[in-house]
């Protein structure tokens, strides 16, 4: 991102105990705080009381089209990369009623829902994901319209940010220029060293709300170690897209006959999708009742990967899974930058991780470029 | 956030204060809101998201006269389920509507030039309030052209307006159908033959094409070979809509949104990749 460097204030060293008073300070306050915690095998963002929920002494193992929980030889609490999930949730459910409608007599009668917005702090917010929720606010706040949904629960955000010490092997955000060092669109920015953290407040709050916990002055030794554990996750990256001219290379590549070598080995299942932490596209779904007098209105995720997606009266216009999977990767590194000036893709990695088919959009990007 | 946002999803209620039977498929709905204020007013070319109670919402064009600040009036063919339940309304029914929503025929710029119409089947509903506007300024335009073409004679929209059409001074209205049978007397042919009878003057000419994209491509090519240049043809784009506003996503044609970039184009936008297969 280019945005100018968001640091406010000096450094400080926030102990455990500290965070862990931060957190009951934001749910004092009347936020939901959101972080990681583990379900199901998989590092997940969810609903934390404390400290005691993180996942402590736990990382990830990740490949292309592999995931998997490991134990660490310490105990930090933020010591993984990236599960599943992505902020998106929270901020653009993957569900959401819209309406509901009753007729009476010919009369009819909408029922908007009155339910406000939750108010989300996030705790744990990794560089490439303050980046997707920047590109996300792109999309639904700074275009032609402002998306109602998305604003209540943007408005008030808190974000506490962590910077990567590691890097999985699938990440590449560096390459995309988001981080791993978290630049601007926090509250707080936390590094983990040992026992605690280097904490820096990035907006008048987050000075609030370091204010408000224990701490003590970080000295030059320690925020220098700080810096340090995130320039060994940037150099332990091992993937990486080149981004010059990239845009108009790709679409140079609309026609190269490696769209059908993506094509026969994905399986249009559409998860690149469901875990990328930018993709916003959604479908509605309208249900009514056996009497026929109250129907409902939903908005639900939906994925280009979908042949139902692009249908038009007389049949869909993208009925290839080539012409899907050129949709998906032309939009997330090309039509984008037309589109809202950015990339698309932050550079996360969740959709090398979780294609069952382990396909690598590092990969194809190169050989389309170079084919076409 | 202004109340302006919050109504971009929100539906407006509106009732069908007529219905009028065009074809065996086709009807025109005029509706206007059940309370308040007057519709919003839209330009040519523009379309509403209209809601039909638990079957679903569907863009459809706003065919009626943009003068006509009462009503809004939507022709719609019934091809399936959705626009099936939009034309069984009957009047004192009550739908809903959002928009308008999309940009328009650039009926400002056309002025003092001849305007070229060229629609296929139900792609004339979008073109009818430029009509509307034309003749309603008729000093502001030189010449006014409508090709037409259906399937067949039964499918003619607005058949007596056609007629009507070409009785107006300094207007040609050309029509054609693919299967004429036997009391049909006129062209028999798709729309680009029409184009025989015609003497353009390509340097004075703004066309405005809407109808199946295969059409569209056939009659830019023809109009790129008369010497009309790319900037004076527009057409309007058809696609999967969920939203109208730029956030669903389904409407993406390469850079575009059909939505908020569209539907109307020029070919000067839509150029690089008209041809290309299921973009
Ligand atoms: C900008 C624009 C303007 C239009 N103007 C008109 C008009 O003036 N008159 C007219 O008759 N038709 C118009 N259409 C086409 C009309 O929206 C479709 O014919 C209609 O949605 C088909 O629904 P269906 O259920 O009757 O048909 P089916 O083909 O059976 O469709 C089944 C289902 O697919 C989905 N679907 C189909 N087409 C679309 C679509 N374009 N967008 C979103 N979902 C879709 C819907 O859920 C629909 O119920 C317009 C389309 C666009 C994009
Ligand atoms: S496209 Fe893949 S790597 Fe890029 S942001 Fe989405 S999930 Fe992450
Ligand atoms: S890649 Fe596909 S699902 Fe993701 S935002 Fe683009 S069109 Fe939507
Ligand atoms: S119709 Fe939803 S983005 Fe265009």
């Amino acid at each position: 991102m280019s945005e100018p460097d968001a640091k406010r204030g000096t450094a400080v060293w926030v102990s455990r105990a500290g965070l862990n008073q931060l957190i009951a300070n934001l749910k004092a306050q009347g936020y939901q705080v959101v972080g990681p915690r583990i379900a199901d095998g998989a590092i997940v963002y969810d609903a934390i009381e404390g400290i005691s929920d993180l996942p402590s002494g736990w990382t990830e193992q990740q490949e292309a089209g592999t995931y998997r929980l490991r134990r660490r030889d310490d105990d930090a609490l933020f010591g993984y990369n990236l599960g599943p999930q992505s902020w998106k949730k929270f901020l653009h459910p993957p569900l959401l009623r819209f309406f509901a409608a009753e007729r009476n007599n010919g009369e009819l009668r909408i029922l908007p829902s009155t339910e406000p917005a939750p108010r989300y702090a996030l705790l744990g917010v990794r560089a490439c994901e303050l980046a997707a929720i920047q590109v996300l606010d792109r999309v639904f706040l700074k275009d032609a319209f402002v998306e109602p949904n998305y604003a209540s629960r943007r408005r008030d955000l808190v974000v506490i940010a962590v910077q990567c010490t590691r890097a999985a092997p699938t990440c590449f955000c560096r390459s995309m220029g988001t981080g791993p060092a978290v630049r601007s669109g926090f509250d707080v920015a936390l590094t983990e060293l040992g026992e605690g953290f280097v904490a820096q407040a990035g907006t008048e709050r987050g000075e609030q709300l370091l204010g408000s916990v224990e701490r003590a002055p970080a000295d030059e030794e320690l925020i220098r170690q700080a810096q340090e554990a995130v320039e060994q996750a940037a150099a332990q990256m091992v993937r990486r897209i080149e981004t010059q001219d990239l845009a108009r290379r790709l679409q140079e590549a609309l026609e190269s006959p490696h769209w059908d070598d993506v094509a026969r080995r994905c399986l249009a299942c559409g998860n690149c999708t469901m875990v990328c932490p930018t993709c916003f596209c959604t479908t509605v779904e309208d249900t009514s009742n056996v009497r026929g007098n109250r129907a409902e209105r939903w908005r639900k995720w939906d994925s280009c990967f979908t042949e139902s997606f692009s249908y038009i009266h007389g049949g869909s216009v993208r009925t290839s899974v080539r012409s899907r999977y050129r949709q998906w990767l032309t939009h997330k590194l090309s039509w984008w930058v037309d589109q809202f000036d950015m990339f698309g893709c932050v550079g996360c990695g969740r959709c090398i991780t979780w294609c069952p088919a382990g396909i690598d959009l590092t990969q194809e990007v190169s050989k389309l470029v170079a084919s076409g | 956030m202004s109340a302006a946002a919050e109504k971009i999803l929100a539906t407006t209620l509106a009732r069908v204060v007529a219905v009028e039977r065009e074809t065996h498929d086709t009807f025109t709905l005029s509706v206007t809101p059940v309370e308040g204020e007057p519709p919003e007013p839209f330009q040519p070319g523009q379309f509403s998201m209209v809601y039909v109670f638990g079957v679903g919402e569907l863009p459809i064009s706003i065919s009626g006269d943009p003068a006509d600040t009462e009503r809004l009036v939507y022709t719609v063919r019934s091809v399936g389920q959705a626009t099936h339940a939009l034309v069984s309304r009957k009047p004192g029914d009550v739908i809903g509507v959002r928009g308008p929503f999309g940009t328009a025929w650039p009926v400002k710029e056309a002025r003092g030039k001849d305007v070229l119409i060229v629609a296929g089947g139900i792609g004339l509903a979008p073109l009818r309030p430029v009509i509307y506007h034309v003749l309603r300024n008729r000093d502001d335009y030189v010449r006014l052209i409508v090709l037409y073409g259906a399937r067949s004679p039964r499918d003619l929209l607005y058949r007596k307006q056609l007629a009507e059409w070409g009785r107006a001074p300094d207007t040609q209205v050309l029509v054609t159908v693919d299967y004429g049978g036997l009391s049909w007397r006129g062209h028999v042919g798709v729309v680009t033959t029409l184009f025989r009878q015609l003497r353009l003057h390509p340097a004075e000419t703004v066309a405005f094409i809407c109808g199946p994209e295969i059409m569209m491509r056939y009659v830019i090519r023809m109009l790129e070979a008369r010497g009309v240049a790319p900037q004076d043809i527009y057409l309007s784009m058809e696609r999967n809509m969920k939203c109208g506003a730029g956030f669903c996503g389904h409407c993406q044609l390469g850079p575009y949104f059909v939505c908020k970039d569209g539907p109307v184009f020029s070919y000067r936008q839509m150029q690089p990749w008209l041809d290309l297969h299921e973009l």
